[in-house]
């Protein structure tokens, strides 16, 4: 099969199955980096940075960027267009029965189990970054901690949760890494 | 025709204009939908947006559908989620070309690894964020333990999880959701 239709499957699937915004495609950007190694996982972690500091909703940003890294322009066009056709069909095919949807039960229940797993994958996904950015390839477990990169990582997470530093736009803090990585040539 | 080209063009804007997405588009979708073309009243914008997040999908891009469709039919819905999307795949596009030229010097690597590192702190954040807001009961602990250890562990792909929880709350929703 070729790359450009597998592309294509794929963000389909992530549409039709990532429920609860931008952030939710993430898990299925690792999956996919594992399973076709079209990427590293350092170049989704770059990825990732670019989508949070540009304009537009996070996960067409996202879907824009592997698939523009994947196949070129022909793959961002594809990624994108794959990620939004599911939702997009779904709501034109419920927008006349909407709020019967929105109170419907089943429907209310099935997001109060959807939404605690979903927080889990999100932080799976976030695991594989972690790996990335804060340890680095040794021998020993012990010298794998890129120690310089867990003290930043640490200081900026504090920050993050601060009231007065909390409402600050994320792309404050990729600029404070940015400057502190070349600064300390990480 | 004219008001195909106002939803692409609105939600363009959009897209354009605001970074992140979710929540913080609200205000720009306030501008654009309620004062400006008088598509919706500010309380149909907020259920719009409360339903883009009960749908699988980017909530930008449902709610871009959504407001579409109910303007003006299956074109409208399309028109305004092609409108929202553009954006992104011209800005993206071209950083994508710059930074691959750019990879290769020492300094941007620098730069780089310090920027993974903030966007850790940024995704931890995020998780800290949704797990107050969504993890209030044990069971909801449970559900996402278990999100957590079959996708980070087993590398089991995030579908089987999230039709797991639909299968699941079908058969248990009733129950704990009563209770």
């Amino acid at each position: 099969m070729s790359e450009l239709l597998i592309l294509c499957l794929e963000f389909l699937k992530t549409g039709l199955f990532a429920v609860g915004g931008g952030l939710a495609t993430l898990p299925f950007l690792t999956q996919m980096q594992e399973k076709y190694q079209w990427f590293t996982a350092m170049d989704l972690a770059n990825m990732i940075a670019v989508s949070e500091s540009t304009p537009g909703p996070i996960g067409v940003n996202m879907a824009t960027y592997v698939g523009y890294t994947t196949y070129g322009v022909g793959g961002a066009l594809t990624a994108t267009l794959s990620l939004v056709f599911p939702s997009l069909v779904i709501i034109m095919a419920i927008a006349k029965v909407m709020d019967k949807y929105q109170k419907n039960p089943l429907i209310q229940n099935m997001f109060s189990f959807m939404r605690p797993a979903v927080t889990g994958l999100i932080a799976a996904a976030g695991f594989s970054v972690l790996k990335i950015a804060l340890f680095k390839e040794a021998a020993t477990f012990l010298a794998s901690f890129n120690w310089i990169a867990i003290a930043l990582f640490a200081v900026l997470l504090v920050c993050t949760q601060l009231k007065k530093l909390k409402k600050l736009h994320p792309i404050v803090f990729i600029a404070v890494g940015a400057v502190i990585g070349i600064l300390l040539k990480m | 025709m004219q008001l195909l080209w106002n939803l692409y063009r609105a939600f363009f804007t959009i897209g354009a204009l605001t970074f992140g997405g979710g929540y913080a588009m609200l205000p720009m979708l306030e501008r654009e939908i309620v004062n400006k073309h008088k598509w919706s009243t500010n309380e149909e914008l907020l259920n719009y947006f409360a339903i883009g997040q009960c749908t699988p999908g980017i909530i930008a891009v449902n709610t871009a559908t959504f407001v579409g469709y109910k303007q003006k039919g299956i074109a409208g819905g399309i028109a305004a989620t092609l409108g929202v999307i553009s954006p992104s795949i011209v800005i993206i596009v071209l950083i994508a070309m710059l930074l691959e030229n750019f990879m290769d010097i020492l300094w941007v690597q620098h730069a780089f690894a310090g920027i993974r590192v903030a966007v850790c702190a940024l995704i931890v954040s995020s998780v800290i964020k949704l797990a107050k807001s969504n993890l209030k009961k044990w069971w909801h602990i449970a559900l996402a333990v278990c999100g957590f250890i079959v996708v980070a562990l087993f590398g089991l792909s995030p579908v089987y999880v999230v039709v797991a929880c639909a299968v699941l709350s079908f058969i248990f929703g009733k129950k704990v959701n009563a209770a």
